[in-house]
């Protein structure tokens, strides 16, 4: 999938000129899954906690290969059939061989962000193929064809009545139904879908290289449909996903639902260990795992990001963010958004063509002290912004500002002299938008109004 | 004891009076206060705009300028956390500044946090007395050096009372560069923080920036809310 990053600044105005209410739903949705991981955190050692998943993501990144290697061997052994995809459009490449070979007509998916990353719904559909997204959130959103707004909750940025009038209109359900409602009609409608797909697609939370275990966590049971009615199951899984050892699993699974949604574990958390075998009577008969590369080796091998790849898509960051609350993740034009789609982006996808992003936070930390995993999303975005100074591309005006506003500041005549001119300036001048820079500010905010004298110079008149 | 003033810019130009206030009130708690010649701005807007070589000229030139104090205290908690937290990580390739900088930092201290950790001061006065106050925390001495409760009990034990502000531990939205690159955004946070702001008095924090952009955006909706730097509450805290 291709971005749309580098309108950022322009989608984010727009988004909060002409939609205003997705900001209310947004800041609705995240400050309730924020305050319940907080809770969650606090029923738990939650620094050690994290301390703990952080030094295993750490030891498991700097083996990948090892394990994927073992992750691989103990998949096959189970019956799995193992795909390595260098690039997305290998990944798609793989995926519809599979699909074509098995004359698959109707593909059901569980809610799967890299499946996003990789475009599979426009290449699944370009084949002739009916796709079905099976998570709530996902339909909604599929209905409407808009990307998702967040990780975890894709349709986080509607509100009530939106769907209200979408499933009126679609569906024919009274104006006013009521959630539990609009449910049951998609259940429905999601329940001929599952029994009528000859392939499920599913993402993957983790795979555990020592015991070649799938494991997927989620709340609405439509994974494990997805991923067991259906003759064929494929998992679409960023190599970045591994586990070393069946007995690190049980902390993530619950460290990541405490992250995520402030649940002590998934509702349902589904643990894979290869196709149906002969004596069960339920299950697919092929599994496959595609293990996704996408940037992500070239991103390990980056001495100053390699972290953001701890990340397990819990989405806590976006819901301690102030910044994406004011708009959801649409205008990132990016499959991941908020803080984490913020390092992720330029990491994936190269500086130039998401320059905007490492500016979309006001450094604030709340991403960090949410992280399970504790990347140092500051520091990382920090340090694409330095890249972008280095590579020019930023702009020049600004450059320039910059430079010269350092220049002064290391000469003491130079700051004294501003320093008088700020106070000469007719009183006016900062108040109107005469001075370019000063327009951005003046937008909005009352203009600047300096102290009469520096206290620089009132201490030089002793004064003080 | 020995205290370097640094006032930092915006302190210096738009805040004067806290840079007074913090001196009175030092003074007051029996510090010798001296006021290094030649401050100019720490470099914070270049750094976190991603001009590393302009923040380390700035740094560099700060660092000299305090090399001599024995403590270092700012009204501002961003700044302090740029001397503190920052200064190292850009020298850190750089041994000889690394060390100077790591030496400037064990000695460098926000106002509120030096009275209380190091001053081992808690109560200034009774001078709050029937003041009904909101505190902002600025993010970065909330965040990244732990500053929370120093301030609150200042304020609180000179008998003033801390409003319950459920976003009082939110961004604001300033950002520095940030709120000038992106302004509808900034703007957005700033009003989503205020919603939830109750009847105060007076609206109180130790950032400047924070400040000039609440009190600028209260302005221009029509609040009239006094914005005041904490520096020059605690001073009143003394009575």
């Amino acid at each position: 999938m291709r971005s749309e990053a580098n309108r950022y600044p322009q989608e984010a105005a727009r988004l909060l000129r002409e939609t205003p209410q997705v900001r209310d739903s947004v800041t609705g949705a995240t400050s309730s899954f924020d305050g319940k991981r907080r809770q969650a955190y606090a029923e738990v050692e939650a620094e050690v906690w994290r301390r703990w998943a952080e030094g295993v993501k750490n030891h498991t990144l700097m083996s990948l290969d090892r394990y994927l290697l073992q992750a691989e061997a103990n998949l096959k052994k189970n019956g799995v059939e193992v795909h390595w995809a260098e690039d997305a459009e290998e990944a798609r490449r793989i995926l519809a061989g599979i699909a074509r070979k098995a004359g698959v007509r109707r593909v059901v998916k569980a809610k799967t962000m890299v499946a996003e990353e990789l475009g599979i719904n426009p290449m699944l559909e370009g084949m002739g193929i009916e796709v079905l997204e099976t998570d709530l959130g996902e339909y909604i959103i599929q209905l409407l064809n808009q990307p998702p707004s967040h990780i975890v909750g894709p349709a986080i940025h509607l509100n009530l009545e939106q769907i209200q009038t979408l499933f009126h209109e679609r569906f024919q359900t009274p104006i006013d139904a009521p959630p539990e409602h609009l449910a049951a009609v998609a259940r429905r409608l999601l329940r001929d879908g599952f029994l009528g797909a000859d392939m499920g697609i599913s993402g993957g939370n983790f795979v555990v290289a020592e015991t070649g275990t799938l494991a997927l966590m989620e709340n609405e049971g439509n994974i494990r449909l997805s991923t067991s009615l259906p003759r064929l199951h494929v998992a679409l899984v960023g190599i970045e996903k591994v586990l070393p050892r069946w007995s690190d699993l049980a902390v993530f699974l619950s460290l990541t639902a405490r992250a995520a949604t402030g649940q002590r574990l998934g509702t349902f958390v589904s643990l894979i260990q290869g196709p149906r075998r002969e004596d069960e009577p339920e299950g697919p008969e092929e599994v496959h795992v595609i293990f996704v590369d996408n940037g992500r080796t070239s991103l390990l091998a980056d001495l100053e990001a390699w972290e953001t790849l701890r990340c397990v898509r819990c989405a806590a960051c976006l819901n301690a963010c102030p910044v994406y609350r004011q708009t959801g993740g649409h205008p990132y034009g990016y499959v991941y958004s908020g803080p984490i789609g913020s390092v992720l982006a330029p990491g994936l996808l190269g500086l130039e063509e998401t320059k905007p992003l490492p500016y979309a936070s006001s450094l604030c930390g709340a991403c960090f002290q949410a992280c399970p995993v504790r990347i140092p999303i500051p520091k990382l975005l920090l340090t694409w912004r330095r890249r972008a100074v280095g590579e020019g591309l930023v702009s020049g005006v600004e450059a320039a500002a910059v430079k010269g506003y350092a220049w002064a500041a290391t000469r003491p005549w130079a700051y004294r002299l501003a320093s008088k001119l700020l106070r000469l300036l007719p009183e006016k001048a900062l108040e109107s938008p005469v001075l370019p820079l000063l327009r951005a500010w003046t937008e909005g905010r009352a203009g600047l109004r300096p102290s009469p004298r520096s206290f620089q110079e009132m201490w030089e008149a002793k004064e003080v | 004891m020995r205290v370097a003033l640094f006032i930092t810019c915006l302190a210096d130009q738009f805040f004067a009076e806290a840079g007074v206030a913090a001196v009175r009130l030092l003074r007051h708690l029996g510090c010798t206060v001296t006021f290094p010649k030649g401050q100019t701005c720490c470099g914070q807007p270049a750094y976190n705009a991603g001009y590393w070589a302009e923040a380390r000229q700035m740094a560099e030139y700060t660092l000299k300028l305090l090399e001599e104090s024995e403590y270092v205290v700012l009204p501002s908690g961003s700044c302090t956390t740029m001397l503190r937290a920052f200064y190292p990580e850009l020298f850190r390739e750089r041994s000889r500044l690394f060390s100077r900088a790591e030496a400037l930092a064990q000695r460098t201290f926000e106002l509120a946090e030096f009275i209380v950790k190091v001053l081992g001061v808690t109560q200034l006065g009774r001078g709050l007395e029937g003041r009904r106050v909101a505190y902002h925390h600025g993010c970065h001495a909330l965040r990244e050096l732990g500053i929370r409760q120093e301030p609150l009990t200042l304020l609180r034990n000179a008998g003033a009372e801390v409003a319950d502000w459920p976003a009082a531990e939110e961004c604001c939205g300033f950002g520095g560069l940030f709120s000038v690159k992106l302004p509808e955004v900034s703007l957005s946070m700033a009003d989503q923080k205020l919603r939830t702001l109750p009847a105060v008095d007076f609206l109180t924090s130790a950032d400047g920036g924070c400040m000039l952009h609440l009190a600028g955006r209260m302005q221009n909706r029509g609040l009239a809310l006094p914005v005041r730097p904490l520096a020059s509450v605690l001073w009143e805290a003394v009575g």
